[in-house]
């Protein structure tokens, strides 16, 4: 394909139309495999969602154009791919609140902004409560949404077993449900389109998306970064952005300091396709287990982390093995789903749950980082962020918080608990 | 999954274990500065390959003991005490 002129026609139904008469033998290629330059005013590290989403918003909202996306493998082949593809804004603090809640609005446009069907479904989330607990933490949870001015509607035991009548409700249920929240907005999103939507969009821009291309190593003169030593050569850099999830500490130790952060692999698995079963994404604080089901009809399953440092991304039996027992015990008539795949990303944990949106300890090197389990969700916000960070060295108002100083300051935005995950 | 030797009661499930993250973490002295407490506190070497960790084998013996183990392949190279110092351990 490469050297393939790139079809700057818009998708539309017209354009499927067309190509169907042509027995589709018209499509090209989304994006261009460019060489990559000597020299670029940015450089971002990792060719995800948040990087890409970045190069994108880097060249719509700012004019940069000379910009590269260094992936070391292929596009949306790390977390992005990996994810359970899950979007919400349900947080519990003011900053946080206020920074997802701009991705999901992202989100709301982004099918119509890239001009690619990311296939956003907002059929809600909903939280379950297990016990009195349960009940009580839920009200703060849905009412902290609520102050901060995102819906949520807390629901009782008969508004769940409407919204979710395949789980088990009998007397005998091992994790009754006494009630829950719900925040009708979010659902989920195709995550390979998001990756291939914001490439394809960035690309049209004048970004270079370089794959197959690891980073080696950083040049830095004088405490400031200048470019990076690549699997495809020295690569000069103005500026160079990190966005590699769970290899942060890998790329940071290559430029000499640490970060507040721990890789642990989260995995999932999706079953076989069956006709629809689930209308909602479902999350048992509990259990540590979340529900829903894909397009394609897949059960899709995931639940805590591998509570140990990891960067193999397989995941242990152990923690599938607790999974599926929550699982089970939530769904019993879907015991006998055989289970077709099972995978794990290796997720960037910081101790407050939050992510690091600011300047490296290198000067002219910016980070975004510290996901953790929910990095998907923020892709639309964290590349807008990051770009307005990387085009003029300050961060954007919607992330000032979120810099590396808050583990000096001890300022933290906790949001263990609103993350969704046994931490 | 892993088969974890304890020191004390032999090699036993990864499912009786807690990981209690990097070992060999000297606390710096009181007077230190927010940003080195700050370090201590939450900066980790998170490296891919060999690392120096605590482990705590919770539903046996109930001991703590350090493990030096790859991150990528989860091999165990070396079982030893908790004061005893870092081993050399060929990556």
């Amino acid at each position: 394909m490469k050297g393939a002129a790139v079809s700057a026609d818009r998708y539309s139904l017209f354009a499927l139309l067309r190509q169907g008469l042509k027995g589709h033998t018209g499509w090209r290629p989304a994006w261009r495999e460019p060489e990559p330059r000597p020299h670029y005013d940015v450089v971002i590290i990792g060719g995800g969602g948040h990087g890409l989403a970045t190069a994108y918003y880097l060249a719509k909202e700012h004019g940069v154009t000379r910009v590269a996306v260094l992936e070391k493998g292929w596009l949306g082949g790390g977390n992005s791919g990996r994810n359970t593809q899950i979007v919400r804004s349900n947080y519990l603090y003011p900053e946080s609140a206020a920074f997802y809640e701009l991705s999901l609005k992202l989100y709301e446009g982004l099918s119509k902004d890239l001009n690619f069907n990311v296939m956003l479904s907002q059929q809600g989330i909903v939280t379950l409560a297990h016990s009195r607990h349960d009940l009580d933490a839920v009200a703060r949870w849905a009412n902290a949404m609520i102050v901060n001015g995102i819906d949520a509607e807390i629901l009782n035991r008969d508004q769940v077993r409407d919204l979710l009548p395949a789980m088990s409700w009998g007397p005998d249920a091992r994790y009754p449900v006494l009630g829950g929240f719900i925040q009708r907005r979010a659902g989920m999103a195709r995550h390979d389109a998001v990756a291939w939507g914001f490439a394809r969009a960035a690309d049209r821009s004048g970004v270079d998306i370089i794959q197959n291309c690891e980073v080696t190593g950083f040049r830095i003169e004088n405490g400031r970064v200048t470019g990076v030593d690549t699997s495809r050569g020295f690569i000069g850099a103005g500026k160079v952005g990190l966005a590699v999830a769970g290899h942060s500490g890998v790329l940071a130790g290559m430029a000499g300091f640490r970060l507040p952060i721990t890789s642990y692999a989260l995995q999932a698995m999706v079953s076989e396709p069956v006709k629809p079963v689930l209308d909602t994404v479902v999350l048992s604080p509990s259990t540590g287990v979340y529900v829903s089901q894909s397009p394609k009809g897949e059960v899709v399953v995931g639940g805590a982390l591998d509570l140990f440092p990891s960067y193999a991304q397989r995941g242990s039996f152990r923690t599938t093995e607790d999974v599926v027992a929550g699982f089970c015990e939530m769904f019993p008539g879907l015991r006998r789903l055989r289970m077709m795949r099972q995978w794990a990303g290796i997720t960037d944990v910081v101790h407050d749950s939050s992510p690091i949106i600011g300047p490296a300890p290198v000067a002219g090197m910016y980070l975004n980082c510290g996901w953790g389990t929910g990095g998907f969700k923020a892709i639309p916000a964290g590349g807008f962020t990051f770009a307005h960070l990387l085009a003029t060295g300050r961060p954007h108002p919607l992330t000032e918080a979120f810099g590396l100083d808050r583990f000096t300051t001890g300022r933290m935005i906790d949001e263990a608990a609103a993350a969704g995950i046994a931490h | 999954m892993m088969q974890i030797p304890c020191p004390w009661c032999g090699p036993r499930d990864e499912a009786e274990f807690v990981c209690g993250g990097q070992s060999h973490i000297a606390r710096p002295p009181l007077e230190s500065s927010d940003a080195e407490w700050g370090r201590y506190l939450f900066e980790r070497d998170n490296p891919k390959g060999l690392h120096y960790e605590r482990w705590l084998h919770r539903m046996g013996c109930q001991q703590w003991f350090n493990v030096a183990r790859d991150t990528v392949t989860h091999e165990i190279k070396a079982v030893y005490r908790m004061t005893d110092p870092k081993p050399e351990v060929a990556e």
